[in-house]
């Protein structure tokens, strides 16, 4: 081993406010040594890496790069020194080409239009396998291909240590195939990489040493050669975890169709088809999955059933009644229940700066009488949701936005499940929560499932929904490309779906 | 009709400092609405250097100073200390007015002396001058209006052929993305919304110095807001800002040029229309569906770096 590390992070210690990200952690990375920093939602991945590409500065520590102690004040500073973060959503200038993106912020030539610059482009692009067009637009981008331009920027600004913060989360199966191959022929041309993820399959693939966190400190780094998937968990989440999702087989005379859309249009507001043609049938007592890469159709899909959007053309029945057209409040009546989990979480749903009891009666005053508010029902059902569903709070009376991510989906799955839906909609409701209040959800919507409601379940992680769910339907810019039943399918074929080939053998149902 | 263009480019010239001065701040991220503040700023400082110097270098560089040290307030407010760019602008304005009318009060009334007055003569550019129609309308004008032309150039080439023009671009439409790309978003955001604080303290003193060219209250009356909404109109481009301008110039002298032809419609009729124009094309821009043609990104935000 080289006696110099790439880069050296000692007892690092940053702190949000009242919050320790960090807390003395240390860290090192070895010159051509693909590093996985693995952790839960809020171990403190991504500040430590934040701090060494220069977006925020550690309260106390000290980092080296290549044997050398540096002080960053700025993501300049980091540059300078070789550093190039690839972040989650992309630091790109939409607007503009390729090209400007790549050349933004460089010291050189006072006009943009060098000559020698199309070539260095290329043979950055040639040396590792990476393709794309300088002259394209990044609002024209699919994600991939803006991933692909984000690792050219880095290296063209000689970043000879990337950081990239869950690259794959946003990538199909076949993407991140590419992805992987790009890396791989980084570590080759001597790059130190590290790569940021809660996916452990990935880890076990990629990486030659992977380093845990855990509640903003540092478990311990293990050789991945060494490493097993049982006990990565347990450094993730301090405890055993069993990760079977429990999926019964409901007979088939519980099953009769509850909800079906025909040939749904719905145009969104640029005038392109966000969900297009799309035609499927829910049963009750079924979880059917919806995959696809994130805007996809997903958002426009929950909305149109929730009566949130209008639609162009088609029908929607309920029980044998269309529903196209009624207003949001009519649709639940009918016991039509959409929890949806935006990236911020609070967009959708919940109040934050209010409490958990008004939050629920948000959902429970228009069955109430009079114009005053009767807190006492209400109140006695915020316990209840609480106890059920253990969700940690300090009180009733704490307002929702001070509660962790995985609390305050709690709650809003709590409200809608708690009114007895008959189509309980839910997008991401794992999003961002940790591998046990993830599982939580899982046995919250099975045991929907069993007492015969139908549950459509939007999902990003494709282990997760073919475990999970009965059917599985993938959407493909707006349109479905398959409807498929998830015992007997593989990740690839979805991930073929998923990148718009249509399957073979038609659309089962 | 050529003596009516004419006057609409000197009509235009005030306008068109003030646009691409808060064009550029707009550029950077900033919504600088302190436009009419900082015009009247540099008009009373202009026309003052001018009256007590007679010097017309220095009324230039007063003009453009105060202008500057305007902006300079609303950076240090918004790009500094966060505060919020609306209310900064707004304050701004009224600090602005107030300002004015305090240093101006002793000259209402006063001339700019003879050697102010003949530089800003009109010159006849040769060649270009001599050009039927073109020639007599844009070319035998006086150095600010060429100065105007000029800048209107350059300001092209800087933001879509030169690097710190992309940066600054970059800077007002993705500030998180800039800065990960190793961009000084502080100085840059600092620089340009001083620099187009110059240009507006530059627009004020065009209209006190050559357009009226005599102190009086309020000389500004409005232009600034006019400003305001034409970088909306030309879409964040020099360019079509300069179009812009020559419209809305022509259209606030058309009630002097149709009296003098005898047709009577109130110069106060026409400068409601003049604003209603200026809505209905506020209105019909804002529904554009090109992507490059809409405003900054992260137009009138704040950047904290570790937000999160």
């Amino acid at each position: 081993m080289s006696a110099e590390a790439a880069i050296r992070m000692q007892n690092i210690t940053k702190s949000f406010g009242s919050v320790i990200a960090n807390d003395h952690i240390d860290f090192a990375v070895q010159p051509g040594e693909i590093h996985a920093l693995l952790g839960e939602n809020g171990a403190g991945k991504s500040t430590l890496m934040n701090m060494l590409s220069g977006i925020y500065r550690p309260d106390s520590g000290s980092i080296f790069i290549n044997g050398e102690e540096v002080h960053f004040s700025a993501p300049r500073d980091a540059i300078k020194k070789g550093i190039g973060m690839i972040h989650q959503h992309f630091k790109l200038v939409d607007i503009m080409t390729a090209r400007d993106n790549i050349i933004l912020g460089q010291k050189s030539s006072f006009f943009t239009r060098e000559t020698g610059l199309n070539k260095k482009i290329s043979e950055i692009s040639d040396r590792y396998g990476l393709d794309v067009n300088p002259q394209k637009k990044v609002y024209q981008m699919s994600v991939g291909e803006k991933q692909t331009l984000e690792i050219i920027k880095v290296l063209y600004r000689g970043a000879h240590i990337l950081i990239m913060d869950e690259p794959t989360a946003v990538l199909t199966p076949q993407e991140i195939g590419k992805l992987f191959r790009i890396i791989r022929s980084l570590k080759e041309q001597g790059c130190a990489v590290i790569i940021i993820t809660h996916k452990l399959g990935e880890v076990m693939e990629i990486s030659d040493r992977i380093t845990v966190l855990r509640k903003g400190r540092s478990i311990g780094t293990v050789n991945t050669a060494d490493a097993e998937i049982p006990s990565l968990i347990e450094m993730m989440v301090g405890r055993k975890v069993d990760l079977k999702i429990k999926r019964e087989a409901l007979s088939a005379e519980q099953k009769k169709e509850l909800l079906r859309l025909d040939a749904v249009t719905v145009i969104d507001k640029d005038g392109k088809a966000a969900l297009d043609d799309v035609s499927f049938s829910l049963n009750t007592a079924e979880i059917l999955g919806v995959a696809g890469v994130a805007g996809s159709g997903q958002k426009e899909l929950c909305e149109t059933i929730a009566g949130l959007q209008i639609a162009e053309k088609g029908r929607i029945f309920f029980n044998e009644e269309n529903i196209l057209g009624k207003s949001p409040r009519e649709i639940i009546k009918l016991g039509i229940r959409m929890g949806f989990i935006p990236e911020d979480r609070l967009g959708m749903g919940l109040v934050a700066s209010m409490d958990i009891i008004h939050n629920i009666i948000l959902k429970e005053y228009q069955s109430q009488k009079g114009i005053v508010l009767h807190r006492k029902s209400s109140i006695e059902k915020a316990g209840q949701i609480v106890e059920r569903l253990d969700i940690q709070t300090p009180g009733l009376t704490t307002s929702v936005g001070k509660l962790s991510g995985g609390n305050i989906q709690k709650v809003l799955l709590g409200r809608e499940i708690d009114s007895n839906p008959k189509v309980l909609i839910t997008a991401y409701p794992v999003r961002g929560l940790d591998i046990g209040a993830s599982y939580k959800i899982y046995d919250l919507l099975n045991e929907q499932k069993r007492s015969g409601v139908g549950v459509i379940f939007i999902g990003e992680d494709l282990d997760v929904l073919l475990e999970l769910c009965d059917r599985i339907l993938v959407l493909t810019g707006g349109k479905i490309t398959g409807i498929v039943d998830a015992p007997k399918v593989s990740k690839e074929e979805i991930g073929f779906l998923m990148t718009g080939g249509m399957r073979s053998g038609g659309v089962s149902s | 009709m050529t003596s009516f263009l004419a006057a609409a480019i000197i009509a235009a010239t005030p306008l068109l400092f003030a646009t691409l001065g808060e064009l550029i701040a707009e550029k950077s991220g900033s919504l600088n609405l302190g436009v009419e503040g900082m015009m009247l700023m540099g008009a009373v400082i202009g026309f003052s250097a001018a009256y007590h110097t007679g010097n017309p270098v220095l009324a230039l560089l007063g003009a453009f100073a105060a202008g500057a040290l305007g902006a300079l307030i609303f950076a240090v407010v918004t790009v500094t200390l966060q505060g919020n760019q609306v209310v900064t602008g707004l304050t701004l304005t009224i600090f602005g007015t107030g300002f004015s009318s305090f240093v101006g009060d002793k000259m209402i009334g006063q001339s700019v002396p003879k050697t102010v007055q003949s530089f800003f003569a009109k010159i006849d550019i040769p060649l270009l001058g001599d050009i039927p129609v073109i020639g007599p309308i844009f070319f035998r004008q006086d150095v600010f209006v060429y100065l105007g032309y000029l800048m209107v150039i350059l300001f092209s080439i800087y933001l879509f052929k030169t690097r710190p023009g992309l940066n600054v671009r970059a800077v007002g439409e993705n500030t998180a993305a800039a800065d990960a790309s190793g961009i000084n978003i502080t100085f840059y955001k600092y620089a340009h919304i001083i620099f187009g604080g110059g240009l507006c303290g530059l627009g004020g003193a065009y209209l006190a110095i050559v357009y009226v060219p005599m102190w009086q209250a309020d000389v500004v009356n409005g232009r600034g807001w006019i400003a305001v909404a034409l970088v909306i109109f030309a879409a964040w481009n020099p360019t079509k800002a300069f179009l812009g301008s020559f419209l809305f110039g022509a259209l606030s002298i058309l009630g002097m040029r149709m009296q003098s032809v005898n047709i009577n419609i109130s110069q106060y009729l026409l400068d409601i229309v003049q604003y209603v124009v200026m809505i209905v094309i506020v209105i019909i821009s804002t529904h554009k569906n090109r992507k490059e043609d809409l405003p900054p990104g992260n137009l009138s935000e704040s950047y904290f770096r570790e937000d999160r």
